[in-house]
């Protein structure tokens, strides 16, 4: 099984122009072969991680085949291959299950659509790029898979294109992620000038005895740039919350599975590179840390539910991060795994929810859970792992993060990270005590959703409940001895890093519970005494209109520079050697008299001057 | 005596008086006439040049004969031109024809 790999990504891949040219017209068909397509690839999925785990395939001891693919001898080796260790087989048995969900809930979220087929192909693209990029075993093919999922989220984000807020977002979307690949591409361009290779393997063995570090430091920094940009990072993160103009389904596979957590693969991946940096390191550490708690403060003011979720993914991709920056690369895959189940159902509960009321806003909810008793339990579980409560996933997974910046030494980011644990709790419970409970406030009613939608959310809500056993301190061959960095470890259980973060997310619900669990004036009463700071909030720190002004004032004031050099010294230098030419070409032709005489005159002084400096030596030089 | 030189000065001279014809003459047939008086300057030239130097070979004379040859068919092209121009423009004063300038 472990060598028809490859194949994971063809199924969706060759699904994609199947549904484009052939079945575009029979919507059901163009569904069916979608989640056959992503199916396939689920099972072969379980088969590479069975085999993973039978052949004894180790992080340190990785399947690989490739094929060159461009050569210029002595210059240039691009390969295009597969690298399969437990990293990638994880990752591709995530992926796949929740592209395996989301496209089966789609089918009920998108009945009605007009774009239903194309809805299902670009579904298919989005994950076929997705598995490549997990697979690729070298800088240059992930590139090339990360573009491909860049430009399908372009196409997902924008889906509903005839709604100029959506179009916009779209291409919010794509071009912060141009700015942060080209970043990335600078720094895998160093790593080769460097190295003179894309592959990870020959790379992992190259760059511990390299010495330039200043060098290596820059490429790393580069690299980085990378999954800022992909993994919604401070300060490119703004187009996550825009890109919830998409259809909800496709915010669940971004969230969850195929955009976002790109960014920290390829931490994961290329974390040998910065595990020889400590600079580096602290760098990711913090930005990591600073996006989970400024967006956590961000989320706790929103009013629309998937811009909450939205934040909320934010925050959770800079525990990832932090949990890479302290130097557990495994904590961050392991939060990265459990993540993709809760978040993948609580962006599918909302959907199911929008589904049902049309109104995002959750102030306008209400009363929810006896409308929709499957969509409100399973949103609740997922929101009680993202809280971090035991025994469900988010607790084994952000304990293991906290654990180990707490063990690291980092105490400022451990604070910080239990400090971004009660605000998640805070919000999340926020939006379930608002929108599920309490009274009807716009008199919206909610209905179930059809069985294609609740189907996926339930099972979800159970790996959202029992992912998290895989990786729990008390079982002895967990996550932690799977994917690893270096050594297989084995995590101690922290008993103190536990209760309290326990504590913290039991006091976060209590709080909420206290705001928003019943008819109370308080909410209102603190965002008027505080208005600046909810303001602020509300306004999302105002970054996307410094942005805006940065980009006014600097990059259109450099424009009308570049302009005026372009007209003026530019053009005048090609103008004047125009004007030269034909001001000359005006002036010269005077000396063309038309007059054969003059003509002969001038050419029978020449032939004499030349005849006399021929003769110059017989003559005695009398000329010289 | 007369020994080469006089035969060079006359041609030398014969020449320069050619020259002047062709160069400052405004009358397209004087300055034909020019070139002719050049070209038989040049004639001269070869014939006393293959009588001092190389009795036993007649290569100049030959040479001469040539030129003549060349003159006459030169003359019949240039009066053919002449005679059209002087048809078309009822003159024949090489400084009005000019029309081959920008």
């Amino acid at each position: 099984m472990i060598k028809y790999a490859w194949l994971i990504p063809v199924f969706p891949a060759v699904a994609f122009p199947i549904i484009i040219f052939l079945t575009r017209k029979v919507r059901l068909l163009s569904a069916l072969v979608a989640i056959a397509a992503i199916a396939a690839s689920f099972v072969m999925a379980v088969g590479v991680l069975r085999e993973v785990f039978l052949l004894g395939v180790t992080m340190e001891k990785p399947v690989e085949y490739a094929a060159p693919w461009l050569q210029i001898p002595g210059l240039l080796k691009i390969e295009a291959g597969i690298l399969i260790d437990p990293l990638a087989a994880v990752m591709l048995l995530v992926v796949t299950l929740v592209a395996l969900l989301v496209e089966i809930y789609s089918v009920g979220y998108m009945h009605g659509d007009p774009g239903f087929s194309s809805f299902f192909s670009y579904l298919s693209l989005f994950s076929a790029s997705m598995l490549g990029l997990v697979l690729a075993n070298n800088y240059f093919m992930i590139f090339f898979f990360w573009e491909l999922v860049g430009l399908c989220s372009y196409l997902l984000i924008g889906f509903y294109y005839h709604k100029h807020s959506a179009a916009r977002a779209g291409l919010k979307a794509f071009v912060t992620n141009r700015v942060a690949d080209f970043g990335f591409m600078l720094g895998f361009f160093f790593l080769f000038a460097m190295f003179g290779t894309f592959n990870f393997r020959e790379l992992a063995e190259a760059i511990p005895g390299y010495q330039n570090t200043g060098f290596l430091a820059l490429a790393a920094a580069l690299v980085f740039i990378g999954p800022i940009g992909k993994s919604a990072q401070f300060p490119l993160h703004v187009w996550l919350p825009d890109a919830m103009e998409g259809p909800t389904p496709v915010s669940a596979l971004i969230h969850a599975a195929t955009m976002v957590a790109a960014g920290v693969y390829l931490l994961a991946r290329a974390f040998v590179l910065f595990a020889s940096l400590p600079g580096i390191m602290l760098l990711v550490a913090y930005v990591g840390g600073f996006t989970a708690l400024f967006s956590a403060t961000i989320a706790v003011a929103q009013r629309d539910i998937k811009r909450i979720l939205a934040y909320s993914t934010m925050s959770q991709l800079g525990y990832m991060v932090m949990a890479m920056g302290v130097g557990s690369m495994t904590a961050g895959m392991f939060h990265l795994m459990t993540h993709a189940f809760f978040k993948a159902l609580l962006f599918l509960g909302a959907g199911s929810v929008i589904h049902a009321l049309e109104e995002q806003d959750i102030f306008r909810m209400g009363g929810l859970y006896k409308d929709m008793k499957v969509t409100a339990s399973t949103f609740i579980i997922a929101a009680l792992a993202l809280a971090g409560l035991p025994p469900l996933a988010g607790f084994w997974s952000k304990d293991e993060i906290l654990a180990a910046a707490f063990d690291h030494g980092f105490t400022g980011l451990y604070i910080l990270g239990t400090l971004v644990a009660f605000l998640t709790a805070f919000y999340m419970f926020r939006l379930i005590f608002v929108a599920f409970f309490g009274n009807r406030r716009a008199g919206l009613h909610g209905h179930e959703s059809p069985l294609t939608m609740t189907i996926p959310l339930l099972i979800l809500a159970v790996l959202s409940v029992v992912a998290g056993f895989v990786g729990t301190p008390f079982a002895s061959h967990g996550f932690s001895t799977f994917v690893y960095y270096g050594e297989p470890h084995h995590v101690e259980p922290n008993y103190a890093v536990m209760l309290l973060s326990t504590l913290v997310a039991l006091a976060g619900i209590g709080l909420a519970w206290l705001l928003y669990g019943r008819p109370s004036d308080v909410p209102e009463k603190l965002a008027t005494r505080y208005r600046s700071i909810y303001t602020l909030l509300v306004n999302k720190f105002y970054i996307d209109e410094i942005y805006m002004w940065l980009f006014r004032r600097v990059v259109l004031g450099l424009s009308e520079a570049f302009n005026w050099h372009d007209r003026h010294v530019v053009d005048g230098i090609f103008d004047g050697v125009g004007d030269l030419t034909r001001i000359s070409g005006q002036k010269l032709r005077f000396l063309q008299t038309g007059n054969l005489q003059t003509y002969a005159l001038v050419i029978f002084t020449a032939v004499v001057i030349i005849a006399l400096w021929m003769a110059a030596p017989v003559l005695g030089g009398v000329i010289q | 005596m007369i020994t080469l030189n006089h035969y060079l000065a006359l041609g030398g001279l014969l020449f320069c008086i050619g020259l002047f014809g062709a160069l400052a003459k405004r009358n397209a047939v004087a300055v034909l006439m020019g070139i002719e008086l050049m070209l038989n300057a040049v004639n001269i030239n070869l014939v006393a040049f293959n009588h001092f130097l190389e009795p036993a070979r007649v290569t100049g004379q030959v040479f001469a004969i040539f030129v003549i040859v060349v003159a006459a068919a030169e003359v019949a092209v240039g009066l053919a031109l002449v005679l059209n121009i002087y048809r078309r423009r009822l003159d024949s004063n090489v400084d009005d024809l000019d029309w081959l300038r920008w």
